[in-house]
């Protein structure tokens, strides 16, 4: 039997990794692959929780269903951010994207 | 040690040396193929949770659909940065310290903690199940279609955003 | 809602949505503005009609009224209604208002020269008459007389004193912008009023009357709101509707017996007394008629308008309608009520008095403003007397050939404005003496307009005025008011005596000037409505005839065509009884009709003027003409009584010795104190209040700028402290809850 513990430690080791893929990449497609590391460990939190602490009841998966559904649309906004910069400045490091200083 | 807790730990390794690789190869191609591979086999955890459905979602909707969103993002923007220039910024070392911190606490947190033992139940019925509650008044009809919503509004403004202005 | 309920709401609300459609779409173009303000009266009219019809074909329609009303002003218990109600009397007036109204609007197409094109000479300009081309403003009246219409139609149909005035407020403003509606037209001659000095007196003195009657409808309200009352009516609260207070025997009898804030008079007469104040205002009755005349000063359809279809009909309508409250506590043959007895004095003075005047007046449409006058006075003595079905009738042909003489002298003065264009003399083409011999020039005018004298006249038999005029008559000789009988039949034979001085100036003998000699017929839309009118100016009377009278009573009685008395008669409480036929007032009403149109040929029509004859009259009645021309002094008397001192007190009082020295001076003074004051605030102000926020704030731009630094406009940064923070704030959190 796997316990709870393990698959929430394995959650936050991606968590954690997309966290530094988020802070540390220049690349701004490679910031939103962290973003999308973090996600992903969200949801894995979400359905373990399902499983182990109420499995009968559906609300868990239902959550996880709405986070897919943010995640996508996260994903195709930032995206979408990410070329319209890219013709503008010709650059997708993230760095770089400093307009909105004073 | 058991049949099931080995599987877990192949399956956990594998997700998190791909994970590690998706935030430190140089080369962003390479880093997107190796995110394919965590949430494929983040799809792998879903089935050892029992949550069917959920690992088809991910297969489909993150491997399918974002990782190859953001593949093409790539291809679009490959000009932009060499292969050779640095891959992390400035405060790289600052945030693996943060990254790390958070980990160890976490970890800590978590296992200091009691959690409780897998119930045994019979989720044969858990997909049918899902798609009534999705569509139930008096369930989870009205977050549901607030995330259609939500996910045709993000699509319409990403086509604004990115498309080509005249 | 029953069909003929929502036709009656229906009824005022496309005059209103023309003025609006008018004044923000189409007053650009003069075509279709006039075809909308004419398609909205029609529509209006066939709606009318359509009730007229309903109300007809009721069985006992007197008691079975259509009425309906919706909540409209909550009062705390209960709420004032906003409804319509369609009694038989409403139904009379609905039968002729919106008819003469469609006339006017399709006269005005022709009298404001439509589709003639402006020519160089005519110094047009928004605000004067156009003597030649296309009214300017041509639109706007439009607007203006379809607002005018939805005012009377809301009034007509209301079922509540305070819906009723607001349809009286809303024609009092209209009123005001017709009559001023060539607001920059002057005169040479400095004495003589301009339109927007007629505007504003019109207005004022009608204003007189209106705030008086509001102190009566406020009163009436506040009547029906004690205890007694609303246990009487049956309703929680104060009621104004017409329904409930006229039709209720109770409750009449019950404002009989209180008192009122005046000892020896009761409450309904009170009440009474301040809404006729109210009439006298809007229908022109001594003293307050001295803006009708000057009125004229408008252009001829809105004298027309004003006159026949709505304002002063206003008035004789509101009175017929607060008839059962004037009238509470009298019987037939009973001892009048205080304002039955103001309204026999007032309107039956007022008949003789304006019929004398009317005699001398040279302008042709004075001359029908005094009649007017005279004629209203008849109705108001006619209510006095309690024949409240013989006033409504007079009311009723009264509109119909004072309408068709307004029109036609419109006609007349528009064909001698022809003629002087024509023959490029400067003249007033108003004044009678300049015209003469226009019968040939113009003779569907002609004839309309001797159908309109007669029936003012009262030739018997044939025409409306003679059988409305009989009927007050033979009511003054039955109820014994020997007094009102006398001056009303003297009033008959001076209206008799001046309409044949009229049409014999007017129309017979030769052209006096140039002008006349060259006046031409008028279009056919100022035609077509004369002769409709002209028709109704005869038939209308035969809805009256008596049943009792010989021959010609009971052959109409055969076809039930006189149905008018028992009509309008059934609404009231009792069905008053019809006078008994009489052939004594029928002798006076022929005699005084006949001699008066016999004199008035004797002295003017047999030897017509010749071109800068004087009035005959004028020499025998020496002094006495002088007075009547200057219509017995009674603007200069108001002038002097009214005018200047509210002026001098104005001027010298209230500016110079309030204004500039008591209350400039406390404000100098003040103003003065507070400079100073200010002064020293100014210095306490630098140092106690401005200082110190200074130091503030540049003590936050200091820190500003040294945090300046930490803001890179990197996100990534940004996030690296905020995960940071997460964490700090996280072991912070732990740690507190794990002690």
């Amino acid at each position: 039997m796997v316990p709870l513990s393990w698959y929430l430690t394995l959650a936050a080791a991606l968590f954690c990794i997309g966290i530094y893929g988020v802070l540390a990449r220049r690349n701004a497609v490679a910031v939103l692959m962290g973003v999308e590391l973090m996600m992903n460990a969200v949801i894995v939190n979400l359905v373990a929780f399902w499983r182990y602490v109420q499995p009968t009841a559906i609300g868990g998966q239902v959550f996880a269903v709405i986070v897919f559904a943010v995640a996508a649309a996260e994903a195709s906004v930032g995206l979408a951010l990410i070329i319209s910069i890219y013709r503008r400045r010709n650059s997708v490091v993230a760095d770089d994207m400093s307009l909105m200083k004073w | 040690m058991n049949l099931s807790q080995i599987i877990f730990l192949v399956v956990g390794a594998v997700t998190i040396i791909s994970a590690v690789l998706v935030v430190t190869l140089r080369n962003l191609v390479h880093s997107a193929l190796w995110l394919i591979v965590t949430l494929f086999s983040v799809a792998v955890l879903f089935v050892l949770l029992e949550a069917g459905f959920m690992a088809v979602v991910q297969v489909v909707l993150y491997i399918g659909a974002i990782a190859i969103l953001i593949i093409f993002a790539m291809m679009l923007t490959r000009r932009a940065m060499s292969d050779e220039a640095s891959q992390t910024n400035g405060q790289w070392p600052a945030s693996l310290l943060i990254a790390a911190a958070a980990f160890v606490s976490l970890a800590g947190l978590l296992n200091a903690n009691a959690w409780p033992a897998l119930p045994a139940a019979d989720l044969s019925g858990t997909v049918r199940q899902l798609g009534l509650a999705l569509v139930n008044l008096n369930a989870f009809v009205l977050p549901f279609e607030v995330a259609s919503v939500l996910l045709i509004v993000a699509l319409v403004g990403a086509i604004y955003v990115a498309g080509e202005k005249r | 809602m029953r069909t003929e309920e929502l036709f009656t709401w229906l009824i005022p609300v496309p005059p209103l949505l023309s003025f609006f459609l008018i004044w923000l779409f189409t007053s650009r173009s003069k075509t279709l503005s006039h075809t909308v303000a004419i398609g909205a009266m029609a529509v209006s009219w066939v709606l009318s009609l359509a009730v007229v019809l309903y109300a007809l074909t009721t069985e006992h329609f007197g008691k079975t009224v259509f009425a309906s009303s919706v909540p409209w002003l909550p009062t705390g218990d209960s709420s004032l209604n906003m409804g319509v109600l369609v009694d038989p009397l409403t139904a009379a007036m609905l039968f002729f208002v919106p008819l003469t109204c469609l006339m006017i609007f399709i006269y005005s197409v022709g009298y404001h020269n439509y589709g003639k094109p402006l020519d160089a000479h005519d110094a047009s300009q928004p605000g004067a008459p156009a003597h030649n081309g296309v009214e300017p403003m041509y639109s706007r009246f439009f607007a203006f007389l379809s607002l005018f219409a939805f005012g009377m139609l809301t009034l007509v149909v209301a079922d509540n004193l305070l819906l009723m005035f607001i349809g009286w407020e809303i024609m009092g403003l209209c009123s005001y912008l017709l009559i001023g509606f060539w607001y920059a037209r002057q005169y040479d001659d400095p004495k003589k009023i301009t339109p927007r000095q007629a505007a504003v007196k019109a207005f004022m003195t009608t204003r007189v009357g209106d705030v008086i009657m509001m102190l009566g409808i406020v009163y009436l309200y506040f009547a029906t709101t004690t205890d007694k009352a609303k246990e009487i009516l049956g309703l929680a609260g104060g009621t104004l509707s017409f329904r409930a207070i006229l039709y209720n025997e109770e409750f009449l009898k019950y404002l009989v017996s209180q008192p009122s804030v005046i000892v020896g008079l009761p409450l309904a007469a009170l009440i009474g007394l301040l809404l006729f104040a109210g009439a006298v205002g809007k229908s022109a009755q001594f003293p307050l008629h001295v803006w009708l005349p000057d009125a004229m000063e408008g252009p001829t359809p809105v004298s027309a308008m004003i006159h026949a279809a709505t304002m002063v009909s206003a008035g004789v309508y509101a009175m017929v309608r607060m008839f059962p409250l004037l009238s509470a506590g009298w019987h037939e043959g009973g001892a009048l009520t205080a304002p039955m007895m103001a309204m026999g004095v007032i309107g039956s003075f007022t008949a003789l008095f304006a019929a004398t005047i009317a005699v001398t007046q040279r302008d042709v449409k004075k001359v029908l403003a005094y009649s007017t006058i005279s004629q209203l006075g008849y109705m108001i003595a006619a209510l006095g007397i309690g024949a409240y079905v013989a006033a409504a009738f007079h009311l009723i042909t009264h509109a119909f050939f004072k309408a068709l003489l307004f029109l036609g002298s419109g006609s007349v003065i528009h064909g001698v404005e022809h003629g002087a264009h024509h023959s490029q003399e400067h003249l007033d083409p108003q004044d009678m003496f300049n015209m003469g011999g226009l019968r040939k020039k113009m003779p569907i005018t002609f004839w309309t307009f001797l159908i309109g004298g007669l029936a003012l006249s009262g030739f018997p038999f044939i025409t409306a005025g003679f059988w409305s005029k009989d009927e007050i008559l033979g009511d003054a000789f039955a109820n014994g008011q020997w007094i009102v009988f006398a001056t009303l039949a003297i009033s008959a034979l001076l209206t008799a005596f001046y309409t044949m001085r009229q049409i014999s100036l007017t129309f017979l003998g030769e052209p006096r000037t140039q002008s006349a000699e060259h006046a031409s017929e008028t279009p056919w839309t100022v035609t077509t409505p004369l002769v409709i009118l002209a028709f109704f100016a005869i038939t209308a009377g035969y809805v009256g005839v008596p049943e009792t009278f010989p021959v010609l009573g009971p052959l109409l009685q055969a076809i039930h065509f006189n149905r008018f008395h028992e009509f309008v008669g059934g609404a009231l409480l009792e069905l008053p009884a019809a006078a008994a036929f009489n052939v004594w007032p029928l002798l006076v009403s022929l005699f005084v009709a006949l001699g008066g149109l016999w004199l008035g040929w004797m002295v003017y029509g047999r030897n017509p003027l010749k071109a800068g004859q004087a009035d005959p009259l004028a020499r025998p009645l020496g002094p006495i003409y002088t007075l009547l021309e200057n219509k017995y002094y009674f603007d200069e008397l108001y002038d002097f009584v009214f005018v200047r001192p509210s002026k001098w007190l104005a001027e010298t009082v209230v500016y110079r010795v309030i204004d500039r020295t008591l209350i400039d001076g406390i404000l100098h003074t003040v103003a003065r104190a507070a400079l100073r004051l200010g002064g020293f605030f100014k210095g306490a102000e630098k140092v106690v209040i401005n200082d110190p926020p200074d130091y503030l704030a540049g003590g936050v731009q200091w820190l500003g700028k040294s945090f300046r630094v930490i803001q890179t406009g990197r996100v990534q940064n940004y996030l690296l402290i905020g995960m940071l923070v997460v964490l700090a704030f996280g072991g912070v959190y732990y740690m507190m809850l794990a002690r």
